[in-house]
Order: C-alpha cells, then sequence, then structure tokens
C-alpha cells in the first residue's frame, strides 16, 4: 500500500528526514515515533501527498480520494457548523449516502447534539473528534493520522480506540504518537524516528 | 458535472462563511462608499466625464483589491488549504469557487458604487456597465489566482498589489476605453479577450500554486 525508499526532506539547509525505508502492506498498521523534531509530522504529509521529498521515492497504493489524513489542524471551518463541514467534504470527496454516513458519524462521536453549532464554540476535544469524522466520512484505504489522540478526553480516546480496531485489519494505517502503549496491541509495525 | 458541483460546494462554502463572519463584503462597500464621497467633496467644480471615469476605476479596483486580500484569509487563519488540496476534485475547482465568490461581492459593492457615481457625477452608460461585467470577470480571476500565491507568503498584503495592479492594467485601459468613447466595440472585445486569456492561464496552472 505505501513503499518509501531512501527517502529524505529538506527545507533549506536544514535536512529534516533523511533515508527513510518503509513498507507498509495492505491492512498494516505502522506506528510512527519520535522526538520533537524528529520528522514525523514531515514524513506524514509526505506520506499523504500533502508534501514532496527532496530525496528519494514513494510509492502510495491509494489514489487521492483514498487518502485520509488528520493532521495537527483539524483542517474545518470555524465559522461553518460540523453538519457543513462535513457536508463539504462529504460533496468533494462525493461519498454515497451523504447524509447518512455524516449522521452516523457524528452520532459515534458524540456530536449528533452540537451538529448545528458552529465549529467555533467547540472545545479543542470536540473539534478533534469532528476531525476525526472527516477523516473517516469517505472510509479511505489509507489512514494517515497524526497524533490522534491529541486534545481527546479519555471517552474521546475510547471511542477512538473502538474505532481504529473495528477498521484494523480492513484499512491500512499510518499512526504518530507520544504514547505507542496506547496503541500497541493494533500496531504490525514500529518505525522510530531520531532526531 | 463533477467538476461544476465541486465548484458550486467551494463556492456555496465560501459565500456562507461570509454570510457568517461579515469579514470582506461590508468593508468592500463601507470604503466604495466612503472614496465616492470623498471624492465629490475633493474634486473642484464640475468635473469631466473623463476626469471621474477615471476616479470610477480607481474605486472598483482598490475595492476589488479589499475582497481579494482576504479572499484566502479562511484557509490560511485556519489552515484548511490542506483539506482542500487533498480532496480528490480538480484543485482548479478552487481557484475557480474562490473567484466566483470574490466576483459576486464585487458586484455587490458595485451594485452601490454605480448609483453613487451616478448621483455625484455623471450617468453610467449601457457600455460603461458592460465594461464593468467583463473587467469583474478579469479581476477576480487574475486576482484570486495571485491572492493564492501570495497568502503563502509572509509579505502576502505587499505582494499581492504589487503582483496585481501591473497585471490589472490592460483592465483599466479596456475599461475606460470602453467607458469614453462613442464605439466601445474594440475595447469590450479586448476585456473578453483579456479574461479568456488569463482565466485558461489561471486554470490550467492553479495547481501549482496550492500544491508544495
Amino acid at each position: 500500500m505505501l513503499t518509501t525508499r531512501r527517502l529524505g526532506k529538506r527545507y533549506g539547509e536544514k535536512r529534516v528526514l533523511r533515508g527513510i525505508d518503509l513498507a507498509l502492506p495492505q491492512g498494516g498498521f505502522l506506528v510512527v515515533t519520535g522526538p520533537n523534531g524528529s520528522g514525523k509530522t514531515t514524513l506524514l504529509r509526505i506520506c499523504a501527498g500533502l508534501a514532496q521529498p527532496t530525496a528519494g521515492t514513494i510509492e502510495r497504493g491509494a489514489a487521492r480520494a483514498q487518502v485520509g489524513y488528520l493532521g495537527h489542524e483539524p483542517l474545518v471551518y470555524r465559522e461553518l457548523t460540523a453538519l457543513e463541514n462535513l457536508d463539504l467534504y462529504g460533496r468533494l470527496y462525493r461519498v454515497a449516502e451523504r447524509r447518512e454516513r455524516i449522521g452516523m458519524l457524528l452520532e459515534r462521536f458524540g456530536l449528533w447534539e452540537a451538529r448545528h453549532e458552529r465549529v467555533a464554540s467547540y472545545s479543542r476535544g470536540m473539534t478533534q473528534r469532528l476531525a476525526l469524522c472527516r477523516v473517516l466520512l469517505h472510509e479511505p484505504e489509507l489512514l494517515v493520522l497524526d497524533e490522534p489522540y491529541s486534545a481527546l478526553d479519555e471517552a474521546g480516546a475510547e471511542l477512538l480506540d473502538a474505532q481504529l480496531a473495528e477498521l484494523r485489519g480492513e484499512r491500512t494505517f499510518l499512526l504518530a504518537t507520544h504514547d505507542p502503549a496506547r496503541v500497541e496491541t493494533l500496531a504490525s509495525g514500529a518505525l522510530a524516528l531520531a532526531t | 458535472m463533477s467538476y461544476v458541483r465541486d465548484v458550486g460546494a467551494l463556492a456555496r462554502k465560501d459565500l456562507l462563511l461570509e454570510l457568517r463572519a461579515r469579514d470582506t463584503l461590508p468593508a468592500m462597500l463601507l470604503f466604495v462608499a466612503a472614496v465616492f464621497v470623498v471624492f465629490h467633496f475633493t474634486l473642484p467644480g464640475e468635473p469631466s466625464r473623463l476626469e471621474t471615469i477615471g476616479l470610477l476605476w480607481v474605486a472598483i479596483l482598490f475595492t476589488a483589491l479589499l475582497g481579494l486580500g482576504r479572499a484566502f484569509v479562511p484557509e490560511r487563519e485556519q489552515r484548511t488549504m490542506d483539506g482542500l488540496v487533498l480532496a480528490p476534485c480538480d484543485r482548479s475547482a478552487i481557484w475557480l469557487a474562490k473567484s466566483l465568490a470574490t466576483l459576486a461581492f464585487l458586484l455587490a459593492a458595485e451594485v452601490v458604487a454605480l448609483p453613487l457615481y451616478a448621483l455625484f457625477f455623471h450617468r453610467v452608460g449601457v457600455a460603461t456597465v458592460a465594461a464593468v461585467l467583463l473587467a469583474d470577470l478579469g479581476i477576480c480571476g487574475v486576482g484570486t489566482f495571485l491572492g493564492a500565491m501570495a497568502v503563502a507568503t509572509r509579505a502576502r498584503d505587499l505582494l499581492l498589489p504589487l503582483l496585481f495592479l501591473p497585471l490589472a492594467m490592460p483592465i483599466v485601459v479596456g475599461a475606460v476605453g470602453a467607458s469614453v468613447v462613442s464605439s466601445p466595440g474594440r475595447y469590450l472585445g479586448f476585456l473578453a479577450l483579456y479574461d479568456l486569456l488569463f482565466a485558461v492561464i489561471c486554470w490550467a496552472s492553479f495547481e501549482y500554486v496550492v500544491a508544495e
């Protein structure tokens, strides 16, 4: 599903990634760890197709429509409601039975009651839940998740645990975290980056 | 057909954002009204039609610049461009939708500007209205394209006018020409050609503006 060879990334003189080789098969679950500044986010952005490597190659077995990316930002509009945000992405990703799928996700992540409220009024945890709804909306084959547990309370984290466990094996995961113990039962491999 | 639906969804989003935040349109309306009031009281005697038509285009151009400068503010402040770029739609749909939303704001400002011009200075002819409509297409298409380039830089507030104003000069020449001559066809044709040429350029190259 995802293969990189001697992958590298530089921003001007600063080298962020060097010589990353990874092979993530379909249905795999790769956990990426490393201290701040080790290049986890850069690697995930490259794997999601948001950035280009400056060295090496990457082969992605999923088209752009089949990638779900959760970054440090929720990628939702604060002045729109949860429903409006998901409806926009549902249209752009041509999600079949869009309304039903949006309703199901909002209920699962505990946002149904707040669906008509603007995201600006959400707490960080609620916004992260909405971001997870956005990522899962189009049922992507490859899920690239950068610190998905950040800002979630224990209930939210358990919801995410359950969602990951449900999709484990069906989808391919590339997940960066500072808390690898949380997903160690799900992981099929690990990649530790160093500064 | 799906391209049209993508553009519609994105433009609807931009209009909804403006409806909620009211960041752009009130500023454009106030600015253009203020400009005409100031012109009215600062111009000596009875200014000629030739002089005031120039002022009309100065007002339209800078009002448009105000809107263009804010076009990508939600994407910059909320960093949502990644979400749009990742979506499987043609990336030029982002440009076209943003251009259409900016065009809607500019047209709304001109609904105020043209009657004010007529009230303070001279009657607005059919040729001027046609020139305004054609010029708006070029202003919004090119300006949105350059706005997307400028928004990625730290000097965006400086860069956008620096890039946009030289490229808008042919629009001003064509629009002023169409507004003052007795046979405006040649100037209107020139504006239409400009719109077509730059629409193709922006449509074809927007992908490279938003991709890293």
